[in-house]
């Protein structure tokens, strides 16, 4: 095609710049959102890899422990063997440090052995320093990142239990990689200070020249003890991808979505575009353009709106990937990477897949007006009135494939998950959305039925237009069904989610008050006189004493938790399936111990309610009953729950990490605080009320949720432009229309009115099928994709009262909008308009 | 340089033991932390040697530095004090005394292969108390270091094969004996073993990558007792002293491995044993030191403090003979003087090639006047990598200083000569 013909066809952009620009627009919001959070989760997956790989150096080979660590004989055991060249032990804790609300992680080192393996971990001993600082029991090495966390202290305090030690910084971990904050101390040092003496958390190992990896892996494999894995570094940093996978993935497909609703915007306005221009390329046709020219032509206006809405995406996104590095971290809230300072890396591949995925839905959305367009009759294309006939195709009923996709969509559903990936969730999501755009025309006539009332000449001309031609409902109403549906599927899904995440805390959080030394992952704890202590003071009824512990359960994932708590046989938890009782007198005459497993760990491991299932406790294999299941929304990686007794019996360990405090009178709970504060320090322990911690438990929800609420506003925000455009573009296309009934003595705000009943009744129809197809999406997302991603179920709360509220005001909205839109077309005289038809 | 080469480099050392390197980044990484350690002993062994006379020049309180209150006493967090009129007691003086705050075993001797090839060869093994203070409960707890070096001197590459290790006392994997001479560092080790009831002798095994040795001594004398019956002064102050005995005319033989190539050897070798708490002055530059086996069965060790312009600030010396009878040259006695020198292209470091040293001529049956010459200039051992030091240890000849005869064979320890020791 010469330039000068793809010149007339680019003009017509020009020609319809409101449509044009929010077509541009909303390509560029979903290449945009997209592009942003594969930006922001690229980089911190990135960083968080790099690092793992500097920390492990030049490790051939990883033994890793669960967090309290393994008994540190097996260091001697691996040293001595001949496959392995060089071991060095490591220990690791997050040292709470007292007063502030972050900790530290402290790697503890043998220094003579971690030079051959890590130099990640090497520490240097600052200029003039003692020589022996490395060795000394109070002295820790800093990277750049930790050192400049202590504000240019020469010394610091970090918690173990209840108490507090010094530690002078007397050097540097040169190392280590920019932006990475730990500290380094001597191994002993750090078993002595933080109560681990004979732990260690990891050894690294370098083989033997000629030593094949795996083949030595699977040689020391059998020198583990239970729980203890043996691994390659790679498979670390793969464990942080499975962490996180799900949380990318469903941001990703929202993304996805996004950019779908942008090219059901530039489906409509193209179309529209075409159905107004169809004489005009009759007459190019009669001029002698070709078919393929045509087509060629519409394709490239539907393109370059791909083109530039993807440019001005590729710049939104970057902009907004900055702006979230800057506000809220590497993670987008959901709290995986906050150690992570990631930088933003512009990688053309990416930029260039986003920007083609621009283009694709901006020629995708071209493509069927285009066709339309090439294939009309050049000779009744010219006669007036054509336009109507084009719409009215659309409008064609298609039962069938409206019942294909739903059967399909029902069928995708039961797919297993692929790579982790709930694949077959998604298809079906994409499924319902197709068959409620397809069924829109059907729907549109049986509202307009359903609307059977009300006598106003204009109500039922407008009843009569929506009825006579249902293509307009489909055009007009594609974007307000797929915009509706993402949002009515993500509230109702948000807000199941809300409502059983409120259940559940106040079913796990049913004691007054609650005290902690640490996180249960930092090294604050409490131990058995803090606990005698604690529960005689007046006015405490009970404690509940619970201890967090991690256990590696599953090869290639990210430790399960363990907590040893008193459970009262289950019935304090938030069950959802519980074990037939057993029967009396087993065959082994002895019964096994309880154990109560969250949702994930029934899918990770195929685990059902009265099965067996065991634990690597106190250094060897215990066999526990699987007595129940349970709802556990905190820890995504599964979670064990077992009697705090059997836990003391099994590993001697009788450290604890949160007490439940029930006081014999709830509004004792600020003098308890003081009392528990001035006895253990102020900044040594964390106290909560139960109110608070749900408080802070569900502001820590909704700022997890925030940016699906940001992409749902998105989403309304398309769908109202798609009315908004469609009803310019028609209005355009209808101006003999209206002159004639101007002629016939309507009045021009009767017109306007008639176009706001046609929004209204358009709008209707779409947010009713919106809603109906909402609700299939929104089942999918918890039934399918959540259970499969997150591996936790949740009761359907329908906050039908604000949906209602949604609902109408989106009719409102169209026919406010409608009429707007359209103004242009009606201002032109009667007489004129009617004239350019004959 | 890129990761891979760097890891590559980086592989290549470790597994090469120390000497074949790519300089660059071992010597980052390794300098920056286990070297601090090492050269903590090797500050601690040129204190030890590098006696003051200067002890005289320096108040008294300068002298213990900072531990005037606790080298005195005999709480257990505290090290003990080298005392004169101790008697060494062997076996057991052959074991290590942990409580000291460092200790040696330094074996050094001349080895020919079965085709005349002639090498020298130097293992030496530290034991380090680093902290007089109880070092707490972990296993972990670096309550004693093990360092240990090793070194070949092949005239055929003109230049010091070099290794290094250290660690903490970790037994059983870093580990050291109480009754007798037994030292494990991972897979290198010096220890005694009893053949039968009457003879027995060292062996030591080093293997590392570049160059291994695998090498047995045989004592034929008892052990020669320095200065006084043991207690060798090294300054005037009388606290500053060691415990030190020497062991000449070790008949040598076993396995030595250069690169690919394997030799049968056979020789003769020197083996100091000296342990120490006292921290000495800081004022004399390094010293020079020398462990002759002469051909005659006997043995000469000789050595001097040096300040500032190679001024002698203490000497002193033991002449074994063969017959058992001994002499024992005090302070003043023995003169070291510079006859030739070797700048290394290296370091630029000037070190004294050969030497002529006077001993006193109270009826020995060596003349005073004699020449030291080394089996090659280039014996420099530049550990900046590991102990930060630089300094010149090799094979020598001693040689009658009229005639030219050659009288013996051993090594020559000189330091202080590239930079003042970094303290």
């Amino acid at each position: 095609m010469n330039r000068k013909l793809a010149g007339l066809f680019i003009a017509s952009l020009f020609h319809r710049p409101f449509a044009s620009l929010l077509s541009l627009l909303a390509i560029a919001l979903g290449v945009a959102l997209g592009l942003a959070v594969q930006l922001i989760h690229g980089a911190a997956l990135d960083e968080f890899g790099r690092s793992a790989r500097e920390l492990a150096g030049e490790a051939d080979l990883q033994v890793v422990g669960s967090r309290e660590g393994f008994d540190e004989s097996l260091y001697w055991v691996l040293a001595q063997r001949k496959e392995v060249s060089e071991a060095s032990p490591v220990i690791e804790v997050e040292a709470r440090l007292p007063g502030r609300d972050r900790s530290l992680r402290i790697y503890g080192v043998d220094v003579f052995r971690v030079v051959h393996v890590q130099a990640a971990l090497v520490p240097q001993i600052d200029e003039g320093g003692d020589r022996l600082a490395t060795l000394d029991r109070d002295t820790v090495f800093l990277t750049a990142a930790a050192r400049a966390m202590m504000d240019g202290r020469e010394a610091f305090e970090v918690q173990s239990g209840v108490n507090v030690h010094t530690l002078r910084i007397a050097g540097a971990v040169p190392g280590a990689m920019a932006g990475q904050a730990y500290g380094v101390m001597d191994i002993a040092a750090v078993q002595q200070t933080f109560d681990h003496l004979g732990r260690l958390s990891r050894i690294d190992l370098r083989l033997a020249p000629g030593v094949r990896r795996e083949e030595a892996r699977v040689t020391l494999l059998d020198l583990m003890p239970p729980g203890v894995e043996i691994r390659t570094p790679e498979a670390s940093s793969g464990e942080i991808m499975a962490l996180s996978r799900a949380y990318r993935v469903n941001l990703t497909m929202l993304a996805a979505i996004a950019l779908l609703t942008g090219g059901f915007l530039i489906f409509s306005t193209q179309w529209l575009s075409v159905v107004r221009r169809r004489r005009e390329f009759a007459v190019l046709r009669a001029l002698g353009m070709a078919r393929a020219d045509l087509l060629r032509g519409v394709l490239i206006e539907g393109g370059l709106t791909g083109l530039v809405g993807g440019l001005l995406g590729l710049v939104l996104g970057h902009g907004v990937t900055v702006l979230a590095f800057e506000l809220i971290g590497g993670d987008l809230g959901a709290g995986y990477f906050t150690d992570i300072r990631p930088e933003l890396v512009i990688s053309p591949a990416v930029n260039a897949a986003y920007l083609a995925l621009g283009i694709l839905a901006g020629v995708a959305g071209a493509w069927l007006p285009a066709r339309d367009a090439a294939r009309a009759q050049p000779a009744v294309a010219l006669k007036a009135g054509s336009a109507e006939g084009v719409v009215q195709q659309i409008g064609r009923g298609r039962s069938p494939a409206v019942l294909g996709c739903l059967m399909l969509a029902a069928l995708v559903c039961q797919l297993p998950p692929i790579a982790w990936t709930p694949v077959g969730g998604y298809l079906a999501i994409a499924l319902v959305l197709c068959a409620a755009v397809l069924v829109l025309p059907g729907c549109t006539r049986f509202a307009v039925r359903l609307l059977d009332f009300g006598r106003g000449v204009l109500w039922r001309l407008a009843r009569g237009r929506l009825s006579a031609i249902p293509g307009q409902a489909v055009v007009a109403g594609a974007g307000v069904v797929t915009s509706v549906a993402l949002a009515v599927s993500m509230a109702v899904m948000v807000s199941s989610f809300r409502v059983s995440v409120d259940d559940w805390l106040s079913k796990v959080l049913p004691a007054d008050l609650y005290l902690r030394a640490s996180a249960s992952s930092s090294t604050g704890y409490l131990d058995a006189s803090a606990l005698a202590w604690i529960s005689g003071l007046p006015g405490v009824s009970s404690l509940t004493p619970l201890r967090a512990q991690t256990l590696r359960l599953i090869d290639g994932r990210p430790p399960v938790t363990l907590i040893a708590r008193d459970v009262e046989g289950g019935v304090a938890l938030p069950l959802v399936s519980v074990a037939a009782p057993e029967k009396g007198g087993a065959a082994d005459g002895e019964a096994l111990p309880s154990v109560w497993i969250s949702e994930t760990l029934v899918d990770l491991l195929g685990l059902a309610p009265g099965m067996r299932l065991d634990l690597p406790l106190g250094g060897s294999r215990v066999g526990f009953r699987v007595a129940g299941v349970w709802r556990d929304y905190a820890r995504q990686n599964g979670a064990v729950i077992i009697e705090r007794s059997i836990y003391l019996e099994l590993t001697r360990d009788d450290r604890v990490n949160d007490v439940a405090i029930e006081l014999t009178d709830p509004g004792l709970a600020d003098e308890i605080s003081v009392a528990l504060r001035s006895r253990f320090g102020a900044d040594r322990i964390e106290i909560a009320r139960r109110d608070e911690i749900r408080a802070l438990s569900l502001a820590i929800f909704d700022r997890t949720f925030l940016i699906t609420y940001l992409m749902e506003a998105v989403a309304i925000l398309i769908g109202l432009f798609g009315v908004a455009a469609t009803f310019a573009a028609l209005a355009t296309a209808r101006r003999g229309e209206f002159a004639l009934l101007r002629h016939l003595g309507v009045r021009r705000r009767e017109i306007a009115r008639l176009i706001a009943f046609e929004g209204g009744l358009t709008a209707f129809a779409g947010v009713m099928v919106g809603m109906l197809a909402g609700g299939a999406v929104a089942w999918i997302l918890i039934e399918v994709v959540n259970r499969q991603s997150f591996h936790w179920s949740m009761d359907v709360h329908v906050p039908t009262l604000g949906l209602a509220l949604f609902g109408l005001s989106m009719v409102l909205l169209a026919a406010c909008v409608a009429p707007l839109a359209a103004a242009n077309a009606m201002r032109q005289s009667a007489v004129q308009a009617v004239k350019e038809d004959w | 340089m890129s990761t891979t080469n760097r890891e590559m480099s980086l592989r290549h050392t470790f597994w090469g033991g120390l000497c074949s390197i790519d300089g660059t980044v071992y010597k980052d990484v390794w300098k920056r932390m286990c070297g601090t350690l090492r050269n903590e002993v090797f500050v601690a062994l040129w204190r030890l040697l590098a006696v003051g006379v200067l002890g005289l020049v320096s108040p008294p309180g300068a002298i213990a530095g900072g531990a005037t209150d606790e080298t005195s006493s005999t709480r257990a967090d505290a090290y003990p004090e080298v005392m004169k009129g101790i008697e060494l007691s062997f076996p057991r003086d052959h074991g290590a005394h942990p409580d000291f705050r460092t200790e040696w075993w330094y074996v050094t001797g001349w080895l020919n292969d079965t085709d005349g090839h002639e090498r020298g060869f130097q293992v030496t093994f530290f034991r380090v108390r680093p902290r007089p203070e109880n070092p707490g409960a972990s296993r972990f707890a670096p309550g004693q270091l093990i360092l240990a070096h090793a070194a070949i001197a092949d005239p055929k590459y003109g230049r010091l094969l070099h290794a290094e290790r250290s660690e903490r006392l970790l037994p059983p994997l870093n580990d050291i004996g109480l009754d007798h001479t037994k030292i494990k560092l991972r897979d290198w080790t010096l220890a005694w073993t009893q053949v039968d009831g009457v003879t027995g002798g060292y062996r030591s095994q080093i293997d590392a990558g570049e160059f291994a040795l695998d090498l047995s001594f045989i004592p034929q004398s008892q052990p020669v007792l320095n200065g006084a019956e043991g207690y060798s002064r090294k300054a005037p102050d009388p606290k500053l002293a060691s415990y030190y005995y020497s062991r000449p005319q070790l008949l040598t033989h076993g396995s030595l491995r250069i690169g690919a190539g394997e030799h049968v050897v056979r020789g003769l070798a020197w083996l100091d044993h000296e342990w120490s708490s006292e921290i000495l002055p800081q004022n004399a530059r390094g010293w020079d030191w020398i462990g002759i086996n002469l051909h005659d069965g006997g043995g000469l060790m000789a050595f001097q403090m040096r300040g500032e312009e190679g001024k002698a600030l203490w000497t002193a010396g033991t002449h074994a003979m063969a017959t058992g009878q001994q002499q024992t040259f005090g302070p003043g006695e023995v003169r070291f003087e510079p006859l030739r020198y070797w700048q290394s292209p290296r370091t630029g470091a000037r070190y004294v090639v050969e030497w002529r040293v006077h001993i006193p001529q109270r009826g020995g049956n060596l003349p005073g006047d004699l020449r030291v010459e080394p089996l090659m200039d280039d014996q420099e051992l530049d550990s900046r990598r590991s102990t930060g030091a630089i300094y010149w240890e090799g094979a020598v000849r001693l040689k009658d200083g009229n005639t030219g005869a050659e009288l013996g064979r051993g090594y020559l320890e000189m330091t202080g000569y590239s930079q003042r020791l970094d303290m």
